[in-house]
């Protein structure tokens, strides 16, 4: 079991890790605009989470490349996305931060720092009341945490019994100011722990964040109420591209640097035998390959053309629903 | 037919035909709705599709969203568009944009209903006319009507959309009894010619609609004839019939109850210029609200927003002035 899981979260970790680099190296290229928020150093909690919460809907924050990967999404079609191409999973339309893929239920993508957290709930509230269990995953950062939308979703999630799991990533920025400066708690899962079960989770480990949120679903689906994880993890960036990240001392990204999700999972593995250096070398490589292939997709993909510009506003036609 | 129960009646067919359609709110369960829109609902539909919810309009609004995304047909209710404010973020960042973010994967079957307008003496933070916020977003639609048969259909044609809609009413037509019947092939998108005349369009919607037509009934008796449109939609909002309208009149007129600056009339008078310039015989006239937060006082407020006196006496020298 270890084994294929350690090879599951090497592989989409890495393959998240190496997007995102090179994802970075074509914004400076300027083949990707806009606001590009990386993961890197976070990828056990987006990997982990993902996985251990397996079937569900999943509602993200801006950051969710990486989540989007583990979900299942083609790395060719977020690369096109990046680009703005007509290819991209959002027909280039929503760019980094809008990645949606109902076919996955993967909803966002969103870029209103705690706005779908509601959402999340209300998604919650119709899969239940369709008689579905496998409640959702609602994904935020630590900044949310401070806002309106996150204690009002919070308590209406206890109050209407739905299965929603919070997962708070707390990086300990809200952009470029540290979250204690700004919060009246610092363990940030002490702001749910009234309301529902709550804890906190090392989020550089893949199979910490793994195990919490499969006991967490478990919750999820055995009662149909909501529970709460925070994970302790931290971005090696700045906030985005535009953010030199140079209010936080050396000293502190080189203490995180040494917990590094993908390094401690790579040595616990081959300590433990479950991968071989040679298996590592071969992910490595079909990574390497997969990121090309999807960087030479989104270069040769077309624009859309102009009068996309007016599609895909309304649906416009009435569904057919109530005589 | 009182203008609040042909809602109820719309919701209560909706909810009816379809269990996708659940209803969420401040009040609207167990309490019957504020303006006793909801009556009812909820003793026949029961509190999983009858909601009430805490006084928190952003997540109202975000969680009808989080709801629609997986295929209910949500009715949010917001106690008056005041409250909208709050709300504001879901409604303009995440309602109106989420299907063109996701490239047309992500549909919203959801409707936000809220009254607006100036009551009796409810002081200015009861008292906005706020269409002009909902109609200057692209990707919602903004509805509303000024009777019974009106608000019936729109309804109904609002949840049966698969785009957000934002319905708006007004608080002094919810008691308000007219005469009901049911239209074939409703199209809110067509503006309502209410009243035929050859001298001046007047554009006008919700409550205001009424003093339009009794200001008109009186200009008649001076010789002046009014062609009366009413909007149902506010956006889009349905220029080809006040083009046709002004083609004939020469003149226009666009009445409503929010402050006159950046308003509908600012909107629809300009795009008439742009469109009909050398067809008009005169500049067009706004006749709105005063620049001002609605006061408690009663002789001030209805000093604040057109009256039926105001609206006939200012068409009256205006119409003078301009040739009639």
């Amino acid at each position: 079991m270890s084994q294929s899981l350690a090879e599951k979260f090497y592989f989409y970790m890495k393959l998240g890790r190496e997007l995102e680099i090179r994802a970075k190296e074509e914004y400076t290229k300027g083949n990707i605009g806009g606001f590009l928020h990386l993961d890197i150093g976070q990828e056990a909690v987006s990997v982990g989470a993902v996985f251990g919460f397996g079937k569900g809907d999943l509602f993200c924050p801006y950051r969710e490349h990486v989540l989007a990967l583990a979900r299942g999404m083609d790395p060719k079609l977020i690369m096109a996305e990046l680009f703005g191409k007509i290819t991209g999973v959002s027909k280039g339309k929503g760019g980094s931060m809008h990645l949606y893929e109902p076919k996955l239920d993967f909803y966002g993508g969103n870029a209103i720092v705690g706005a779908h957290l509601p959402h999340a709930v209300g998604a919650a509230y119709a899969r239940k009341y369709m008689g579905e269990k496998a409640g959702v995953l609602a994904i935020f950062g630590d900044g949310a945490t401070n806002g309106g939308s996150f204690f009002e979703s919070i308590n209406l999630a206890v109050v209407w019994e739905v299965p929603v799991l919070f997962l708070c990533e707390n990086n300990f920025y809200a952009i470029g100011t540290r979250i204690d400066r700004v919060s009246a708690f610092r363990d940030i899962y002490l702001k749910a722990k009234d309301y529902m079960p709550a804890l906190q989770v090392d989020g550089m480990d893949v199979f910490a964040v793994y195990e919490a949120v499969v006991n967490a679903k478990k919750y999820l689906e055995d009662y149909g109420k909501p529970y709460f994880i925070e994970a302790i993890t931290y971005r090696y960036e700045g906030h985005s591209m535009a953010d030199k990240g140079d209010y936080r001392s050396p000293r502190e990204i080189e203490t995180f640097r040494k917990k590094d999700p993908i390094e401690n999972l790579k040595n616990k593995a081959m300590q433990m035998g479950w991968l071989t250096p040679e298996q590592i070398r071969m992910m490595d490589e079909k990574i390497a390959q997969i990121i090309e292939e999807a960087v030479e997709f989104a270069l040769n993909s077309p624009e859309p053309d102009l009068e996309e510009l007016y599609k895909d506003i309304y649906c416009g036609v009435c569904a057919d629903v109530i005589p | 037919m009182l203008y609040r129960d042909a809602i109820n009646l719309a919701l209560d067919h909706a909810m009816q035909v379809d269990p996708r359609v659940i209803i969420l709110g401040e009040d609207v369960g167990f309490y019957g709705g504020n303006y006793k829109v909801t009556d009812g609902l909820f003793a026949k539909y029961g509190e999983k599709r009858v909601i009430d919810t805490p006084i928190a309009e952003n997540s109202i609004v975000g969680t009808a969203i989080g709801m629609a995304m997986m295929g209910l047909r949500p009715v949010a209710e917001i106690m008056t568009a005041n409250f909208s404010m709050l709300a504001m973020d879901q409604i303009v960042n995440n309602m109106a944009k989420l299907r063109y973010m996701s490239g047309g994967k992500i549909a919203l079957p959801m409707v936000v209903r809220m009254p607006q307008g100036v009551g009796r003496q409810l002081a200015a933070q009861h008292s906005q006319s706020l269409e002009h916020m909902f109609a200057s977003i692209p990707g919602l639609y903004v509805f509303c009507s000024s009777d019974a048969t009106g608000a019936y259909h729109t309804t109904l044609y609002a949840i049966r959309l698969d785009d957000p809609v934002i319905l708006l009413e007004h608080v002094l037509l919810y008691p308000m009894d007219f005469e009901f019947y049911k239209v074939e092939n409703f199209d809110p998108f067509k503006a309502r010619i209410l009243r035929e005349g050859k001298d001046i369009t007047v554009v006008s919607y919700l409550k205001m609609v009424h003093d339009v037509l009794r200001a008109c009934e009186n200009l008649e008796k001076d010789g002046i004839s009014c062609e009366v449109i009413e909007l149902i939609s506010l956006r889009p909002i349905d220029f080809e019939t006040i083009y046709s309208s002004v083609k004939k009149t020469k003149r226009l007129v666009v009445v409503y109850e929010a402050p006159k600056s950046f308003g509908l009339g600012a909107e629809i008078s300009a795009r008439v210029c742009e469109e009909m310039f050398y067809f008009l015989d005169a500049p067009p006239l706004r006749i709105a609200g005063e620049e001002v937060p609605i006061p408690y006082n009663r002789k001030l407020e209805l000093s604040a927003i057109p009256t039926q006196e105001s609206i006939y006496r200012q068409m009256l020298s205006w119409g003078k002035g301009h040739g009639l």
